[in-house]
């Protein structure tokens, strides 16, 4: 398992979820990405596409105007 | 075997109902979406504070997550360029390439059914709803200019063409695809209740920023001003928020219009020199093109209109570049007949 880090800062959705998608494309199972956001909107598109494409939230917070979201990779097929 | 469709997926209704219509066939579909940059997203609008009630999801994950189908989202920013300076079959009513556009997703669309052994695409088209894109006549133009050819199925409007070849192979019953025409919604409200589909994006025709008048007219004034049909990410975000101010034509002003926008312009106070009043509340503004700094005054006066000290006689104003290096300027802010209509873009 390794953790890995991403700047989505200023993009606006679906950005933030696009470069979460390729990024966890790269990944294995069990690693764990933390997305730093700007984009309020994030808060509800990427645990909904957590949900569709089985991947986990583990934690989201708000910090000095950001959005800090910390996501489990899923199994995949 | 169970067959496997992908659906273009815009997060309205009728690709909502394409796909439930083509999953009840014991099809396995699954969704894309492509950002063109120029997509109207609830979170653009939501950048405006006064906007921030509306909801804030991304309509295309709501429909696939309706659907229970996984859905790809695919950046196609820089192809897409291409499509929207040399569209072949010309624009619509504004900078809209709608034949163009929709025969680029279903080419782009093909090339991912390829790479993922997928059969076929379904799409929410219905014959006649559209002006440019969805009629009898260029229906027919998107299957052999994308290469798809009979591999493409609109399940809304398939018994008013011919006979695709998952319909031909048995793959999914003609019988049970739907004869919709037209610009009238009644038949898929309908069926979206007999799907027991309540909540669902309003289909207004405006999911791309390019079939809107103003936003139109701010791209092609970009355009003009750079002497090229160009445009980066950064460029076609920015047409979206705050007041577009042209009093030169080497540079433009984007001033905030509420707390929302100026919170967003903020994050571009590295790339663009800004302009912030400092002695009464009012907006930011970015200043975009060849400007120089003895230009301050005259871009901060007009600034200053938009402050709450619009009438005072001075307003303090702060100048950053884009360094990050300050200075202070005071100002008389323009009087209201200074400015001039056509500085508006």
């Amino acid at each position: 398992m390794s953790r890995h880090l991403l700047d989505c800062r200023r993009l606006l959705c679906p950005m933030p979820v696009i470069r979460i998608q390729d990024r966890i494309a790269e990944l294995e199972p069990g690693d764990e990405l933390e997305a730093i956001c700007t984009d309020p909107g994030v808060m509800q598109d990427i645990p909904a596409w957590c949900r569709i494409n089985g991947h986990q939230v583990l934690e989201t917070r708000e910090e000095d105007d950001e959005y800090i979201l910390l996501l489990r990779v899923g199994e995949g097929e | 075997m169970q067959r496997k469709a992908v659906a273009l997926i815009s997060g309205g209704l009728d690709s909502l109902l394409a796909v439930r219509i083509i999953q009840e066939q014991d099809i396995h579909v699954e969704g894309i979406n492509f950002f063109t940059g120029f997509c109207v997203e609830g979170h653009t609008h939501a950048i405006r504070k006064k906007d921030q009630k509306k909801p804030k999801r991304n309509n295309a994950l709501w429909a696939a997550e309706q659907l229970g189908i996984k859905l790809h989202i695919v950046d196609i920013v820089e192809e897409y360029k291409q499509v929207v300076f040399n569209p072949r079959y010309g624009y619509g009513a504004n900078l809209n390439p709608c034949l163009d556009c929709k025969i680029f997703m279903v080419k782009k669309a093909k090339e991912w059914m390829e790479a993922h052994g997928f059969d076929f695409i379904i799409t929410g088209e219905v014959v006649g709803q559209r002006p440019k894109s969805q009629r009898k006549d260029t229906m027919p133009i998107v299957q052999r200019d994308s290469g798809i050819g009979d591999r493409l199925l609109r399940p809304l409007c398939a018994k008013n063409l011919p006979p695709t070849l998952p319909e031909r192979e048995g793959w999914v019953d003609r019988e049970k695809l739907y004869d919709f025409s037209g610009r009238t919604r009644k038949p898929q409200m309908a069926l979206a209740k007999q799907f027991g589909f309540e909540d669902y994006a309003q289909p207004a025709g405006g999911c791309c920023f390019l079939t809107d008048e103003q936003y139109s007219v701010k791209l092609q004034d970009l355009w003009k001003a750079r002497g090229s049909r160009q445009y980066e990410m950064d460029d076609i975000m920015l047409l979206k928020v705050g007041r577009h101010i042209r009093s030169r034509p080497e540079y433009k002003l984007i001033i905030s219009r509420e707390e929302g926008e100026g919170k967003f312009l903020q994050g571009y106070r590295k790339l663009y020199p800004s302009l912030k009043t400092v002695s009464h509340p009012g907006p930011l503004c970015l200043i975009d093109g060849d400007f120089a700094e003895e230009q301050i005054e005259e871009a901060a006066r007009i600034v200053a209109r938009y402050s709450q000290g619009k009438n005072a006689p001075e307003v303090e104003l702060e100048y950053r570049d884009t360094e990050g290096n300050t200075r202070l300027v005071t100002v008389t802010p323009l009087a209201p007949h200074e400015l001039k209509k056509e500085w508006v873009v």
